[in-house]
């Protein structure tokens, strides 16, 4: 493709976005849609703004990001280990295969009413039910790697002579890292998901409780801006992952 | 049979350990109900018609939510996915959209729809529609060429080329992108209703927890846990029904 028709399509696709939002503005300008459910996008930027000046947009950010990051951290952690576990033997597989097939789909939230009773409404209750709900994808992936790491690789590291450990890290771990690391991204939005919900539930600082505070006092260009930064938050923390995904796994790509 | 006996042992050790675990008084808590009140509390709720009657109204947003998303994610899929000059065009802005988590927009369906299954169902349609405009859209660029071809030589109109060729070549791949869309709407609905509205399974779990009914609470979540797996079965099932579908994906594969 020619730069300058890649150039117009850049400018096509920027062009599509800011159409849209100057419809908005126009529609709710014109007062043709509620500008109380639907206001201009310039007066959610203003909220925005005004949140970020007054510094009042910091703190529920941190908290949702440190929220999300101990659980997602945790169910990792967890998910491999756990993983590695139940692949070592293909009777303990055979064994929990059906448990973790009815787990799965489970809805991860619907393990809040039994988190609350047992942590009542803390954070712990929130990080609990964060790791709980994003093990899954992380714990499936790693079960589904190391269960298939490559015949001729658990040769060469019986011929090594690796112990168990460095047989672990050495060859099952970067075998599996391409599943975990896809596991750990879905596991993240789904971090992001619960750590919103939580918040709600339990009134705990966060930008969940914030865009459910900004409801209930009608100030919707609040609500808006609240949408706007989880929006940000799941984009960029992907953009990360994806980042590292991409790092971790160079040397997958360079073999090819 | 035998891999349903070894997949038993464990939950079957668990529900035991549970069970022996109340009977021993020092140990006993208060809020972890014993299985067969669990069970008790099941049947009974499921005599009473307060589980079926939730089981319905969370049923009934979450179809309402995925129907929706399905209408809008496949038509918009298959245009965007013939136009390529469309897809550069729209892409970043699906990009920004995607990443906001649906449950962000659960005060503002509240505000706008009140209540009920509406604004629920909203919410469970925003987080549908991606994976089934993005597997869509996927699966109509990785359409054989020459089929295209073909209905052009037909000279069928926009309409019977997209019921006639495009939705039975890309069919394969959308309809795993409605598998993992029916998924989602079980969770988004559960998880609206445990958050805020009154109504469904979800809500009948968060209100036996605050009166206290733990054994009832329990009984929700291993119902809501059979539900999501029975849905994710049948989805399963019914795809491998479709006639000539892994036909076409193998001649689609050339």
């Amino acid at each position: 493709m020619k730069p300058s028709t890649r150039g117009m399509e850049r400018l096509g696709a920027l062009g599509f976005a800011v159409a849209l939002l100057a419809l908005w503005q126009g529609l709710a300008s014109a007062k043709l849609i509620s500008p109380l459910f639907f206001p201009s996008p310039v007066r959610t930027l203003e909220a925005l703004w005004a949140q970020i000046s007054l510094g009042q947009l910091w703190e529920p950010l941190m908290a949702t990001l440190a929220r999300m990051a101990w659980g997602w951290l945790v169910a990792s952690l967890l998910g491999v280990l756990l993983g590695a576990l139940i692949a070592s033997s293909g009777l303990v597989r055979r064994m929990t295969h059906p448990l973790l097939e009815f787990m799965r789909p489970l809805p991860a939230s619907a393990i809040i009413p039994v988190a609350i009773l047992a942590f009542g409404l803390s954070s712990t209750m929130s990080t609990a039910v964060i790791a709980f709900g994003s093990i899954w994808p992380v714990l499936l992936a790693s079960v589904q790697g190391f269960s298939s790491v490559d015949e001729r690789l658990r040769e060469v590291a019986a011929v090594m002579r690796f112990g168990t450990l460095e047989r672990f890290i050495k060859v099952s771990l970067p075998s599996a890292m391409p599943g975990i690391l896809a596991g750990a991204r879905v596991g993240l939005s789904v971090a992001l998901i619960l750590a919103v919900v939580t918040e709600m539930q339990a009134s705990l600082t966060g930008i969940g409780q914030n865009i459910l505070m900004a409801q209930r006092s009608f100030k919707t260009p609040d609500l808006y801006a609240g949408v706007v930064v989880l929006g940000a938050i799941g984009f960029v923390t992907s953009a990360l992952i994806q980042a590292l995904e991409n790092r971790v796994l160079r040397w997958r790509n360079s073999a090819r | 049979m035998r891999q349903y006996a070894l997949g038993a042992v464990i939950p079957a050790a668990l529900l035991g350990a549970w069970e022996a675990v109340w009977h021993l008084e020092d140990f006993r808590l208060e809020s972890l109900s014993r299985p067969t009140d669990v069970w008790r509390a099941f049947l009974g709720g499921m005599s009473d018609g307060s589980i079926p009657r939730a089981t319905v109204q969370t049923l009934e947003a979450a179809l309402t939510g995925f129907v929706l998303a399905c209408a809008i994610g496949i038509v918009l899929g298959i245009v965007i996915g013939l136009l390529p000059r469309l897809e550069r065009v729209v892409s970043p802005t699906i990009d920004a959209l995607r990443p906001i988590p649906s449950v962000a927009l659960i005060p503002l369906s509240l505000m706008i729809f009140g209540f009920g299954a509406s604004m629920e169902a909203v919410v469970v349609a925003f987080a549908c529609v991606w994976p089934v405009l993005l597997i869509t859209i996927a699966s109509v660029k990785g359409m054989e060429p020459r089929l295209l071809e073909v209905s052009q030589v037909l000279e069928l109109g926009a309409l019977e080329r997209a019921f006639k060729v495009v939705v039975p070549a890309a069919l394969s791949g959308i309809v795993v992108g409605l598998r993992l869309a029916l998924a989602i709407a079980l969770i988004v609905a559960i998880t609206v209703e445990i958050v805020i509205n009154p109504r469904g399974l979800g809500h009948e779990m968060m209100a036996a927890q605050q009166a206290l009914q733990f054994d009832r609470m329990y009984a929700c979540l291993l119902w809501v846990g059979a539900l999501g797996w029975a849905i994710s079965e049948v989805s399963l099932a019914g795809i491998q029904w479709i006639p000539g579908l892994r036909l076409e994906a193998a001649g689609g594969a050339r």
